[in-house]
């Protein structure tokens, strides 16, 4: 598996990792949805959970350093669970 | 007295040392003849004072004032640290003999650090043209280049020429390089190391100052051997000795070289001991600390205290004391206390206002409780009703520690309710719990509130009872509510010894002969109303319901047990679904009465009808027998189809073996008549018909490392056997049962995995035991917040909705909610 991956990025392949069952959606939050989400939860950016900008679902969305991802995780016990989390 | 600000971790420099030093050590000597220190000895007093009434020569305080003062020794040779001996080997083969210039790229330091650059290492210095040896290392603390020795000399010239811009690139933090070379040596003050004074007059001495007395001669003697000039080859083992001693004076257990010892034999505790492992200064003496007001003692059942008290022996409650405040209304209980003294319940120590503390005794008890007023703390012995916190290790859970109410008795072990064992997973074969008093309002409120068995009675594992009835309670509450009919003068003996007279008197007048299961319904709170399927079913393809033919189908109607019969289904631990609704419906209180109610009355009841096994109990008909022995003649006929099919022989065997196993089960089960083994296998008190069929029946294939028996003798398993037998029976199929023995191949067989899984069990709980440590402490500052996320100690959010779903499992049903019991 792992020799297939280091192939496909030496040929530049891109592969879509949203596909793989294990990788939840992630989307980065509009200026306003991030205003609302701070308001709501009453705290400063910095303290949300972190991502790093180098994570490769972060990447693969485009999303920059200060920007927040929200994270539609499946929930064993919830169904779907929205996180949060601040690119870094 | 200065606050610490913060705290840098690094290497001290020689200059640094010296600084901080108020005397240099250069005399091996400790007392002179008159027993008074030496001036520059190991005690020398201005390292501190150790002795009450000395007052310290560098700052004047006393014992208690004066924390100590360091000193230093310069080391006539330098030695290696031998904390940093893999460091300062890296850093030797990456920079260059000459120079001290990389020998690799800056990009490949950086990429690599200090512990992969080496490899990259170029073989001549591209400063200085300077062709590089091999260097090796012989742990712990020797070096050589090619075959000859580096001295710690030359390591610290090298060291010290490398710059400061490349001592950062190889990321060497908190000092320079060559630090790590010891040139000076600090002494550390006399209050870490006390001297003791024995009965004799004689002094006993630290461990680290016997070592540093040690490291101090040989420094000496090194020093008089080069002023003398005496012959290399003797200065040179003489600076192998200081290195020795050095390094096992910072490190004693160190691989490779032989640990100091004591005169005794014993191997000296020297610094890095003091720090190390579980009995250090971390673990030991900072994370864990030894409490006050605590006890620990033997435990044992006690079947008619509530599962909310402990019966805590009158020894004991006269030494664990709660201090109580003296105010207008209990000054006059205050004052008995301090009269009775030492005489239970007295009190045993008396705080005045200014905080000054006096023992109550004999002589002045009087005099205390005279001149006792508002606003003076009294130690009063533990009472009946106080709340304390009762503890068995190992602690795996929050409900390894509970609080319950002192009950105090006048045996010598402490006593718990049966029903509070499962959590703590106690047994009563020699087990010890802990016992703790909590000195102030605030703990004791919390411990009441927070830690109270019954407020603990759902565990937040699974949301289901964790504190609940076993073994007897579940084997007697079948058969009482099993009882069609109870003569009237049995009941009300039954109730009085459960109860007491008060509950026979209000509850006579409608007494008649009566049933079990309307005995039963006098625990039941009004307005419980619930069906359910008891232990006892059949699993009929089409259920009855409550025209159950077994009596299996429970039904509850408002708080009136009409039908089927109570068993681990409706009581037992996770299974308990009456246990549970009434948890759920009517609150801690009542489930706390119930479960100390069902197990007084129920045990109470067996132990009027008496309760007993034999191994008669396992006896079958000689029908069965005959019908089991036909069964296992299958053996016979497999062997023969294992000769034939060898490829897949084990195959054979396993589903051979459990056919064979099944079908024995099957005709011990419909044979054995309802006696008290199959009471308590159906009521799910204790034992499996599994355990019954093993008995009685065929014990069955033994296995090995998950596989049939299949070591041994080379292709055979005993050599009992003939080689390349495949027959069950040299396989470890255990035709025998329990009750007419084993034979001696069998046994063997028996034995070999009873071992594994002995085994098996005591490495896994070692695993379990330092998995649950790192979870604690990697989760220990987590809490839910005020606002409902999950936060870290520095408030960094860590889930939005607890646990994703926001449900607190000790408070579900079964880690979900019951919308169908909800109002
Ligand atoms: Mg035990
Ligand atoms: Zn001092
Ligand atoms: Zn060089
Ligand atoms: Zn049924």
């Amino acid at each position: 598996m792992l020799v297939r991956g280091v192939c496909l990025a030496e040929k530049k392949t891109k592969i879509d990792i949203f596909k793989n069952v294990l990788v939840p959606k992630h989307e980065i939050l509009s200026e306003e949805e991030k205003t609302n989400l701070l308001e709501k939860l009453n705290i400063s950016k910095e303290q949300l959970p972190k991502i790093l900008s180098n994570d490769p679902a972060v990447k693969a969305i485009g999303a920059k350093s200060g920007d927040i991802v929200k994270i539609v995780r499946k929930s064993p016990v919830a169904g779907e669970y929205n996180y949060y989390r601040l690119v870094v | 007295m200065s606050h610490i600000k913060s705290i840098k971790f690094g290497l001290l420099s020689p200059a640094m040392i010296k600084k901080m030093a108020s005397v240099e050590i250069t005399v091996p000597e400790l007392y002179d003849s008159d027993g008074f220190p030496i001036d520059n000895g190991l005690c020398d007093l201005r390292l501190g004072v150790i002795d009450p009434g000395m007052r310290c020569k560098v700052c004047g305080g006393t014992i208690g004032q004066c924390l100590g003062h360091f000193g230093y020794m310069e080391l006539v040779k330098p030695v290696v640290n031998p904390l940093y001996g893999k460091v300062i080997f890296n850093i030797l083969r990456t920079i260059c003999r000459k120079c001290s210039r990389l020998l690799v790229d800056e990009d490949e330091v950086k990429k690599s650090g200090l512990k992969g650059a080496y490899k990259k290492a170029a073989k001549t210095c591209k400063y200085c043209g300077e062709k590089q040896k091999d260097i090796s290392f012989e742990k712990p603390t020797t070096y050589f280049e090619g075959r000859r020795k580096i001295t710690p000399e030359d390591i610290r010239e090298r060291l010290e020429k490398i710059t400061d811009r490349d001592a950062e690139l190889l990321k060497i933090k908190g000092g320079r390089p060559e630090w790590m070379i010891l040139t000076v040596l600090p002494i550390p003050p006399v209050t870490i190391r006390p001297s003791i004074t024995l009965e004799t007059g004689g002094r006993s001495e630290d461990d680290l100052t016997h070592k540093l007395v040690d490291v101090v001669r040989i420094n000496e003697r090194l020093k008089k051997n080069i002023e003398l000039g005496a012959p290399d080859f003797i200065i040179l083992d003489i600076w192998e000795l200081l290195q020795y001693h050095v390094s096992t004076l910072i490190d004693n257990e160190i691989a490779n070289i032989p640990p100091a010892r004591h005169r005794s034999g014993r191997a000296l505790k020297t610094l890095v001991q003091r720090l190390e492992k579980k009995e250090g200064r971390f673990r030991g003496n900072l994370t864990g600390k030894r409490v006050n007001f605590a006890a620990r003692a033997v435990i044992s059942p006690d079947t008619r205290i509530s599962l909310n008290e402990v019966g805590v022996p009158l020894c004991v409650a006269k030494e664990l004391t709660v201090p109580e405040m003296v105010n207008k209304i209990n000054i006059g209980k205050m004052r008995d206390y301090v009269l009775n003294g030492e005489n239970y319940p007295g009190a045993n120590y008396v705080i005045k206002p200014d905080g000054t503390k006096k023992k109550v005794t004999e002589e002045n008890k009087k005099e205390i409780a005279k001149e006792l007023d508002i606003g003076y703390i009294v130690e009063r012995h533990l009472v009946d009703g106080d709340i304390t916190m009762f503890n068995r290790q190992p602690s795996l859970h929050r409900m390894s520690m509970m609080a319950h109410r002192a009950r105090i008795t006048p045996w010598r072990t402490f006593t718990l309710n049966l029903t509070a064992t499962i959590p703590y997973n106690a047994d009563f074969d020699g087990d010890e719990m802990n016992l703790h008093v909590p000195q102030d309002e605030e703990a004791r409120t919390e411990a009441e509130m927070l830690m109270l068995v019954q407020n603990n009675i759902r565990s937040p594992r699974y949301g289901l009872p964790i504190i609940a009835c076993k073994h007897d309670h579940i084997s007697g509450s079948y058969l009482l509510t099993k009882e069609k009919k109870i003569d009237k003068k049995d009941v009300a003996q039954l109730l009085l010894n459960a109860f007491g007279p008060e509950f026979v008197m209000n509850n006579i007048s409608e007494m008649g002969p009566c049933s079990g299961k309307e005995i039963f319904s006098l625990l039941l709170p009004e307005g419980l109303n619930i069906e359910f399927r008891s232990a006892t079913c059949m699993g009929c393809n089409k259920c009855q319901k409550e025209k159950c033919p077994y009596d299996a189908y429970v039904v509850i109607k408002n708080g009136r047990l009409l039908k089927g019969v109570i068993d681990e289904n409706a009581l037992g631990e996770k299974k308990g679904k009456l246990l549970n609704r009434i948890e759920k419906q009517f609150g801690p209180d009542v489930a706390g009465k119930f479960l100390d109610s069902v197990s007084k009355l129920v045990l109470e009841f067996l132990t009027k009808k008496g309760f007993s096994i034999s191994i008669s109990d396992c006896d079958i008909s000689k029908h069965a027998e005959n019908m089991l022995n036909r069964a296992k003649e299958k053996t016979d006929e497999t062997n023969k189809q294992t000769k034939k099919h060898k490829e897949d022989w084990e195959k054979i065997i396993i589903r051979a073996g459990n056919e064979i196993v099944n079908k024995c089960g099957e005709i011990v089960k419909n044979d054995i008549k309802e006696n008290n083994i199959i009471v308590m296998v159906k009521s799910g008190a204790r034992g499996s018909y599994v355990t019954v069929t093993q008995t009685s029946g065929v014990i069955g294939q033994k296995v090995l490392a998950g596989k049939l028996m299949k070591r041994g003798y080379t292709n055979r398993t005993t050599s009992h056997f003939v080689r390349g037998n495949l027959d069950m029976e040299s396989h470890g199929f255990i035709k025998s049962n329990y009750k007419n023995g084993l034979s001696p191949i069998e046994f063997f067989f028996d034995a070999a995995s009873s071992r594994e899984n002995l085994m098996d069990k005591s490495l896994q709980t070692k695993h379990s035991g330092y998995m649950e440590r790192r979870l604690i402490n990697a989760l220990q500052d987590l809490k839910v917040e005020s606002d409902f996320t999950v936060r870290d100690s520095r408030h960094i959010i860590v889930q939005f909705v607890p646990g994703e779903d926001g449900i607190d499992p000790a408070k579900s049903d079964g880690g979900s909610i019951n919308m169908e019991i909800l109002e």
